[in-house]
């Protein structure tokens, strides 16, 4: 029961990771109707500022802003630079370029600081293990990851919905055009949002280096996983990210965890192991092509 | 009456040079120019394929690298087999005769193809990108976990497939063998373009709904264009796995189905000779970049930015429009 729950919170915090890439990912679909594969490589570059600027320092909390704004920085420079270019061209130009940026991005990084990962060692403070439930330890920090997670999800709630930039998001996914005609500035809406979806991918990023190896290529790993989320949750919908980021978190670990045993009941340990993790991989790939086939648009969007 | 005869010769030199190219690459010392024009037929013929759904069809797959892969793995697996002397499932023989294993390697990309796109095809846009995508990741992650077949490693094959009559050790000879392939799919894939069911892929791309009121099942066209373009891209991934004596699951990472795609759009979408031109692009450049610098990558992705930001149309229509204004 005790690793049950732990399983359990283990898949939570990867949810809540996968949320935080996927409601800049979804807003940035929804509203600008771009498909930004070059999102993995923000991630990445609020994790390597960050981790850096946490490793020369000495200090975890300095790499926090540090993380942040690099990342923030690079989604704006990206949207003035290479994204504006884009807004209105077909998908098989955005998924290019993009990717032509993260090639970019990739060798950038491995110029900079090599192909050795970097590590950053947790704070004091978030360091070990509490006691939740008698005999369930779980790291403490994995329990802020889950915490600020939250904390995002919340304040994404709150100002998507209750403030007047919200409403112009809101408006912006479902009619782009009838905004455009109302005499909003479109372009600096878009920049605004595209800059706070490079702010939560850099944060994500960043706070995944102590429990992953900070290194090229992190991006595209967590980056498709999360184009799952977005298309499960339903393109544009933040309420869709987040339930489908949490639902596949916890898909993806616990098959992880479970799925290798019980196939050592029937088939020799080495080749169970391999043929679980492969098959766990394909968890979220299977259930993703199951959601399109029963709802094309994803779960969180009315077919109309 | 000029314009008419003008791609027919250029067609005809281009096979000349093509069949010369082993012979002069040798005689100028280049010898490595032959394994490197034996990648471009091959990339060339993926790259085509995807084409004909991504530019006649307007159907973005981006998971054209599974077929890829399949078509390798067919190769790899009966070579596997072939040498261990053990049949596949116990009653399927292994086999090294390229004459089988290439048939062998299109009909299964193509049954492959008919499942995953009679499934994409259901979504569209973005949905579409993503779950051709899905499919081409799970198949990765399935061979990857294939521990029989290498798993991570790949799947080494010690020698060519062999053909009747032929030294497939030559590296001459498997360029010919590619190079006569891929006249013959370029002349398949020209008469398919310009055959009625070609025009009515078109078609699809421009309006499907006006498609649909003329009375024609765009569901069923559509797959069957999905279908054809998974056959050639499997065909180009036996004849890579013959020419490179490996088969792994790098063939079906989605970075090759961005390969793929860059290709087309280098050289030029919906276009019949696009795709080849933007593999040799995309191959010479790959290796020109490498032999200067570790840093690769870089420059390519500038270039990939630059052709798809400025450029309408990929190098073929870059050469046309400087063509057209010196001239």
């Amino acid at each position: 029961m005790t690793l049950f729950l732990e399983q359990l919170l283990n898949g939570v915090q990867f949810g809540v990771m996968l949320f935080l890439l996927a409601a800049g990912l979804t807003l940035i679909f929804g509203i600008m109707g771009v498909i930004n594969l070059a999102h993995g490589s923000i991630y990445m570059i609020g994790a390597y500022a960050g981790t850096w600027v946490a490793a020369e320092t000495g200090s975890f909390w300095l790499g926090i802003p540090a993380g942040l704004a690099a990342a923030a920085f690079a989604g704006v420079v990206i949207e003035f630079l290479v994204v504006r270019r884009l807004y209105g061209r077909d998908h098989l130009d955005q998924v290019l370029a993009t990717f032509g940026l993260i090639l970019i991005f990739n060798q950038a990084i491995t110029m900079l600081f090599g192909r050795q990962p970097l590590f950053v060692s947790m704070p004091a403070l978030l360091d070990g293990s509490v006691e939740l439930l008698p005999g369930l330890f779980y790291p403490v920090y994995r329990l802020a990851i889950i915490v600020v997670g939250l904390l995002v999800a919340l304040g994404l709630y709150l100002l998507i919905n209750k403030t007047r930039v919200g409403m112009l998001v809101r408006a912006g996914s479902t009619n782009r055009e009838m905004v455009r005609a109302l005499g909003v500035d479109v372009r600096l809406l878009y920049t605004l949002v595209f800059g706070l979806g490079a702010l939560l991918a850099g944060l994500a990023g960043f706070m995944a280096g102590p429990i992953l190896a900070v290194q090229v290529g992190m991006g595209e790993q967590i980056l498709i996983t999360t184009f799952v989320v977005v298309v499960i949750g339903g393109v544009g919908s933040i309420r869709g990210a987040f339930f489908a980021s949490l639902i596949l978190g916890i898909v993806d670990t616990s098959l992880r965890a479970y799925l290798p045993g019980l196939l050592r009941q029937i088939m020799v340990g080495p080749e169970a192991d391999a043929l679980g993790a492969g098959i766990s991989s394909m968890g979220i790939y299977l259930l993703m092509a199951i959601v399109l086939l029963i709802r094309p648009k994803g779960l969180f969007i009315r077919n109309s | 009456m000029e314009k008419s005869l003008k791609r027919p010769a250029l067609l005809a030199a281009l096979l000349i040079a093509l069949i010369a190219l082993p012979t002069v690459a040798d005689a100028a010392g280049f010898a490595a120019l032959t394994s490197l024009a034996t990648r471009v037929l091959i990339y060339g013929i993926a790259a085509a394929s995807l084409n004909f759904v991504l530019g006649y069809g307007g159907m973005v797959s981006f998971g054209h690298a599974a077929f890829f892969g399949i078509g390798g793995y067919t190769v790899g697996i009966l070579y596997q087999h072939y040498s261990l002397g053990e049949p596949l499932f116990g009653f399927i023989p292994g086999t090294n005769q390229m004459l089988i294993t290439l048939p062998v390697a299109v009909v299964l990309s193509g049954i492959m193809a008919a499942i995953i796109g009679a499934l994409s095809l259901r979504t569209g846009g973005v949905q579409f990108i993503m779950i051709t995508l899905a499919f081409a990741q799970m198949l990765f992650f399935l061979f990857v976990s294939l521990k029989t077949y290498g798993g991570d490693d790949g799947l080494i094959i010690r020698r060519a497939n062999e053909l009747p009559w032929l030294n497939m050790r030559d590296k001459h000879t498997v360029y010919y063998v590619c190079l006569a392939i891929a006249v013959l799919f370029f002349a398949v894939l020209w008469r398919l373009v310009n055959s009625r069911f070609g025009n009515v892929i078109v078609g699809l791309r421009q309006s499907e709904k006006r498609m649909a009121a003329i009375g024609l099942p765009a569901y069923r066209y559509k797959l069957v264009a999905f279908i054809i373009s998974g056959m050639g891209c499997g065909l180009a991934g036996a004849l890579m796995a013959n020419f490179l004596r490996f088969a792994s699951p790098d063939m079906m990472h989605w970075t090759k189905s961005g390969e793929l795609m860059i290709m087309v759009i280098l050289g030029g979408v919906g276009t019949l000779f696009g795709p080849l031109i933007g593999a040799a692009v995309f191959i010479v450049l790959e290796s020109v970049l490498a032999s200067w610098t570790e840093n690769w990558q870089l420059g390519l992705g500038l270039i990939l930015l630059f052709v798809v930001l400025y450029t309408q149309g990929g190098v073929q229509a870059l050469g046309a429009r400087l063509v057209g204004r010196s001239a």
